[in-house]
């Protein structure tokens, strides 16, 4: 099991420095020069030297890329050129929108495709499993950010249950803070619970069909009681992937839901950072979310060892 | 199983929905508009949001801006003019306090413009403050300002967002803890999300209606009119979507202000890049456009034709739109005169707003219509920085001018658009040494005509401003003579 993950660590370790290359050098290779953005088309050449000087740009990309690395190790993701803050306190700010939202996501993705998925699978080749097939189906091919505007018509500007956006921070109370999450995490929600429930309904139609299950009906075990003890937990392998793949996603595509209900989150920080030339957050923000990213995988490869005890012997 | 979380989700959704907001009372207000400020100094930055949310709300200057785009007093009560036009006596109000409680004062003054024309300044207009040579402090609420040559725009350019009054003692935390003289403080800004602010008990002037101020970013169109109907902001100043406009006028919950700005549209063309540098060239491209089927097409029917480069509604304003009438068969003959029958191609680069990129297929299909081809690019802003503004590599792009009296950017030959005429340029010098108004009118009226007889751009609309609003709020700015959106006379009506 140790030497299990220790070879995954050094995969996480290496991946992370690659990440780290690629992605200060795709920004500094895009064109446009943070301080002649910031200073517009009035600006004076001297104005816009003074101000690069004052920004660290006049440094060569050597010493600028290790300057990064080097702060980022200690935490420390340097100051954001636009802002003027440090980049770690906007993302601590923002995080604590993206992280929940996410989360909420998720919980209602998982809570919609399990029951979905499995009872898709008991129902298999009838009308129940072609509902729910159907169903989702139409969960993934609907665009999400259109779904989340139709969300809005609805339950804002018609029904008034919602507001049409925007944010209402944890210290006014979980309750408010949850609901300006729900619309969002509901659009964000509904392709992924569409995906989720197919692979749940034929990882577990797949582990029906194994010997051991029938040898475990054989025995006298029910329908019900032989998918809650024996085939579930084999199906999960599949469905912990995708949404280990899933929880990724939803941290780092949430910036189209976000630009729709307005949430002051990541998406919306990269979003607004990449037209402002803020490289310097572009560069951070995107570095964390790959940690995220490939940190989250790692924890899903040790947990499928821990749910089969198989693969900690084979790697 | 699945019916039963259904009902559960429900129930969610119900128990939710009941926690709703408490309406606000009637002394605050909720301010949107589509761009965040990236930080919060008005002097160190051309990003128009700031003043969007700050100008005279917390900053203020020796001389503002009033609604119609007029000059008036600010801190500074009164000025004495030399008779050379060359030294500037500002009397500044006393008994003003800036935020923090320290008081506003000569040095004060004195410390606000070296500050801007500083060697090591990030002043986006620097160019403002370049003909100062000396501020002097007489006592403590005189200055005195020597400028190297008479400056008629003097005051005019000491009322701009750039050139407000900041405090030393503040100075260090200004980006994201702006301290001002203004009838509003700062008090919270949540990133990406909104400003706070709050009236100011101690303001020397008349107190403001309104107790506290929200500003919120919203910057996607959809979710902007979303906003709006959904009544979760009260006031979207510059809304996004004019196609979703006359819904507004209709409903009666609401009010549509359309007001105008300075921003100049204008089809900008490289006049030293063959075949444009041709003056036939450039006449002939000018009467390709037709200019309402452009602002009917890209701004929904948003927008005044200019013929030149000025704002319609000042009063020197000249309408020289007849110099550049819609005219493809005229174009046809000047091409072939410049000994182009044959056509040309060019490239039409295009920053994001909808009016660039939507007009510019209609100017795309027009410029076609005569035989002119254009390559066109989309680029973002700060490609767009590089490349067009700063690299010159184009032949035609799209832009709005949202600088206030900017006729004076003809006179710069190194300027983006190249335009190297000595004519133009001594008349603008002549212009900045004359403080006398009519004849400064009848140079700003000759400066509009030589520039659209030179068709240096293709002047296409002058860009309108359009507020939506609750229809119970008093007191909005209707036109935007610079980018703000003063809310010291705004007020709810009962």
């Amino acid at each position: 099991m140790l030497g299990y993950i220790l070879k995954r660590a050094i995969s996480l370790i290496v991946s992370l420095c690659l990440a780290s290359i690629i992605i200060f050098s795709v920004v500094e290779i895009a064109p446009g020069d943070p301080a002649s953005f910031m200073l517009g088309i009035n600006a004076q050449e001297d104005t816009i030297a003074a101000l690069r000087a004052e920004l660290g740009l006049d440094q060569d990309k050597l010493s600028r890329y290790f300057s990064w690395v080097s702060g980022m190790v200690k935490g420390d993701f340097g100051t954001s050129y636009t802002y003027r803050s440090p980049v770690s306190d906007m993302i601590k700010e923002r995080i604590w929108v993206s992280l929940p939202l996410a989360l909420y996501a998720l919980l209602i993705s998982t809570f919609i495709a399990f029951p979905a998925g499995i009872y898709a699978a008991t129902q298999r080749g009838k009308a129940g499993d072609a509902a729910v097939m159907g169903a989702t189906q139409f969960g993934i091919a609907i665009p999400n950010f259109w779904f989340a505007m139709i969300l809005v018509v609805i339950f804002a500007l018609k029904l008034r249950w919602f507001s049409a956006g925007g944010f209402v921070e944890w210290e006014n109370g979980i309750l408010l803070s949850l609901k300006s999450l729900t619309l969002p995490a509901i659009a964000l929600a509904l392709p992924q619970a569409s995906i989720l429930s197919r692979v749940m309904r034929s990882a577990l139609i797949e582990t029906l069909s194994e010997d051991y299950i029938r040898t475990a009906r054989a025995k006298g075990f029910g329908k019900k009681a032989v998918i809650w003890r024996h085939a579930l937990r084999n199906a999960l392998i599949p469905v912990l992937t995708i949404i280990g793949l899933q929880f990724s996603f939803l941290m780092a595509g949430a910036i189209i839901i976000e630009q729709v209900f307005f949430l002051p989150g990541l998406g919306r920080l990269v979003f607004q950072a990449i037209t402002q030339r803020d490289l310097i957050v572009v560069e951070s923000v995107v570095m964390l979310l790959v940690f995220a990213v490939i940190t989250v995988n790692f924890i899903v490869d040790v947990a499928y060892a821990v749910v089969d005890p198989r693969l900690r012997r084979r790697v | 199983m699945f019916q039963s979380k259904k009902i559960i989700a429900a129930g969610a959704f119900a128990l939710f929905a009941g926690a709703g907001l408490s309406l606000s009372a009637q002394s605050d207000i909720t301010v949107a508009m589509q761009l965040e400020p990236p930080h919060l100094d008005p002097t160190s930055a051309a990003a128009g949001a700031i003043d969007s949310v700050l100008y005279s709300n917390v900053f203020e200057g020796l001389t503002r801006f009033a609604s119609d785009g007029s000059i008036i007093a600010g801190l500074a009560e009164s000025w004495d003019i030399s008779s050379d036009g060359t030294v500037y006596t500002f009397k500044l109000r006393s008994g003003v306090n800036f935020h923090d409680g320290s008081s506003m004062d000569a040095n004060d003054v004195k410390f606000s413009l070296d500050r801007a024309r500083a060697e090591d300044s990030t002043n986006a207009q620097k160019a403002l403050f370049s003909g100062i040579t000396d501020v002097a402090v007489v006592d403590n609420t005189t200055v005195k300002v020597s400028l190297d040559k008479p400056n008629g725009s003097f005051l005019f350019n000491m009322a701009w967002g750039d050139a407000v009054i900041v405090a030393p003692e503040s100075i260090e935390g200004i980006k994201n803890n702006p301290v001002g003289t203004g009838a509003f403080t700062f008090k919270n800004w949540v990133q990406g999300d909104r400003i706070e602010l709050s009236r100011n008990p101690n303001y020397w002037g008349a107190k403001p209606a309104l107790e506290n101020v929200t500003f919120k970013f919203i910057s996607d169109p959809t979710a902007a009119f979303a906003a709006v109907m959904a009544q979760d902001v009260d006031v979207f100043t510059g809304f996004p979507a004019p196609e979703n406009l006359p819904q507004f006028e209709a409903d009666p919950r609401f009010q549509v202000l359309e007001g105008s700005t300075e921003g100049e549209t204008i089809l900008s063309t490289n006049n030293k890049m063959p075949p444009l540098d041709n003056v036939k060239v450039r006449k002939a491209i000018a009467h390709a456009i037709d200019r309402q089927a452009i602002i009917d097409g890209a701004m929904f029917g948003y927008g005044t034709p200019i013929g030149t480069h000025f704002a319609p509604h000042n009063p020197d304003y000249v309408d020289l739109t007849g110099n550049s009438n819609y005219d493809p068969e005229l174009s046809k003959k000047l091409l072939a005169e410049a000994g182009l029958s044959g056509g040309f191609t060019t490239t039409l680069k295009l920053p994001p707003p909808s009016y660039a990129r939507r007009g510019g297929e209609i100017i795309a299909s027009q410029l076609r219509a005569v035989g002119i081809e254009t390559e066109i690019s989309n680029l973002e802003w700060a490609q767009w920085l590089e490349q067009v503004f700063r690299g010159k590599d184009y032949g035609l792009t799209i832009v709005s001018h949202t600088e206030p009296m900017d006729i004076g950017i003809y006179a710069r030959p190194d300027y983006y658009f190249q335009y190297d005429n000595p004519e133009f340029q001594s008349l603008m010098t002549e212009l900045n040494g004359t403080t006398d108004p009519a004849k400064r009118s009848s140079m700003l009226k000759k400066a509009q005509r030589i520039i659209s007889d030179d068709y240096v751009n293709g002047y296409l609309f002058e860009l309108a401003f359009t507020t939506v609003a609750n229809a119970k709020v008093r007191g909005l700015w209707k036109n935007a003579p610079t980018q703000a959106t003063d809310l010291t006379g705004v007020s709810w009506a009962d």
